[in-house]
């Protein structure tokens, strides 16, 4: 085998792999669209962030616009602190209400971002007062159970 | 004897624990010699392109045909259990990242180990075995450099861009035949994998894994040749070695790997 076939035959083996490499960050992994990571960090107190994980994403009007980055509990009111990150082309409002959802019965945990109509914006490290806490289902069947008990005891 | 037989067997023991202690340890001076003799080595870089064409160009042909099966296959039995639970339009994700976190390093890998890393062995202890390289040091030219740091360097750099054929193709696979042959709905099938596979956390992950797999395999290969006893059934069981331990090491090395990685993300 002579020099150049050889070089031939690498110079496309590598250019092969080295497109590989291209399809699965940008087809696959979606590189160009997915630039939340660099953004503004808004964080929220919830009393309850139910099964709500690191890297979740956050969501406005069901449209991806951040990923939840920390979560940690405030020693001092027992509050659940979630920070996430927040794409810089959207800005919300002072008055936002931040929710902890689930996308159907068994579907995946989110923050739900319901703006609000203040003028003033979040800016970076700011902190959503409103916010809404996650639905435990097992609490509402309990209180559904302790209700339906006690009209039966009161019968 | 009782005493004497429990005594031999002690022996034994022993003998083979401080052989093989001695042996990991010539195996890491090795790997450092190798690494203070590759700028020698990669002047001439000829002799590396040489090494990535017989390691990385002749593997392609197997890489690419079983990360197709493979992607074909494991569209074929995800959509079986998905759409069990209505939810055959995850095929992507369960595909993409089945094949870009684990499948594609691991299984390239070990591919990589019986197709290219016994070739070196057997190369290396062949030269060993009829003295072409004591005739290399007789010629003052240094065999780590000349012929042990291209062979090194040509399977670390081929094994990363071969795990990522193999990813590529296996998601092709598995187009062809969730998209193509089941039907499921195309934009569903990309933008599901899209919205879940993470470029930091999937892909790249994937790549430093194949890259130190390739390691693994290429330093595996090499110091198995060049340890090899100088006969035919030396080589032979060189080669044999080889495939075995760095197969063994791949799988070993991919746990640690995955477990340092989901912590890195906060899985675990």
């Amino acid at each position: 085998m002579n020099r150049s076939t050889i070089d031939l035959w690498v110079g496309i083996f590598v250019a092969l792999g080295l497109g590989a490499i291209l399809f699965l960050s940008l087809k696959v992994g979606n590189l160009l669209t997915t630039t939340t990571r660099e953004g503004y960090h808004v964080e929220a107190a919830f009393s309850n962030i139910g099964g709500l994980k690191l890297r979740a994403p956050a969501k406005a009007a069901g449209v991806v616009v951040g990923r939840v980055e920390k979560i940690r509990l405030d020693p001092q009111t027992y509050e659940a602190i979630v920070t996430f990150v927040i794409d810089p082309q959207y800005k919300f409002s002072k008055d936002t209400i931040a929710s902890i959802n689930t996308s159907g019965l068994l579907g995946e945990v989110y923050v739900g971002l319901d703006a609000g109509g203040d003028s003033e914006m979040i800016a970076d490290g700011g902190r959503i007062a409103k916010t809404q806490s996650a639905v435990v289902l097992e609490k509402l069947i309990s209180q559904f159970l302790f209700d339906k008990a006690q009209q039966e005891g009161g019968k | 004897m009782p005493a004497s037989v429990l005594a031999d067997g002690l022996r034994r023991i022993g003998a083979g624990t401080r052989r093989s202690i001695a042996r990991l340890g010539f195996a890491a001076r090795f790997f450092v010699a190798v690494l203070t003799h590759s700028p020698a080595g990669l002047r001439r870089i000829r002799l590396t392109l040489r090494e990535i064409y017989f390691a990385g160009v002749l593997s392609l042909v197997i890489i690419l045909v079983s990360g197709l099966f493979v992607g074909m296959v494991l569209a074929l039995q995800g959509y079986d259990v998905l759409q069990r639970y209505g939810a055959s339009e995850s095929l992507g994700i369960l595909v993409a990242l089945s094949l870009v976190r684990e499948l594609g390093p691991v299984v390239a890998g070990l591919l990589f180990a019986s197709r290219a890393g016994s070739a070196i062995t057997a190369e290396i202890g062949l030269m060993k075995a009829t003295e072409q390289l004591s005739a290399m040091e007789m010629m003052a030219v240094d065999p780590l450099a000349r012929v042990v740091a291209p062979r090194f360097w040509g399977g670390v750099i081929s094994m990363p861009l071969l795990a990522a054929l193999f990813s590529t193709l296996g998601i092709f696979g598995a187009y062809l035949v969730g998209v193509r042959l089941i039907g499921i709905d195309a934009g569903s099938f990309w933008g599901n994998m899209q919205s879940v596979v993470d470029f930091r956390a999937d892909i790249v992950n994937g790549i430093i894994k194949s890259a130190v797999f390739g390691l693994i395999v290429s330093l595996i290969a090499v110091f198995e040749g060049y340890d090899a006893a100088p006969t035919a059934e030396g080589v032979s069981s060189a080669t044999t070695r080889t495939v075995v331990g760095s197969s063994l090491a791949i799988l070993a090395a991919d746990f640690v790997l995955t477990v340092f990685m989901f912590r890195g993300v906060g899985v675990l």
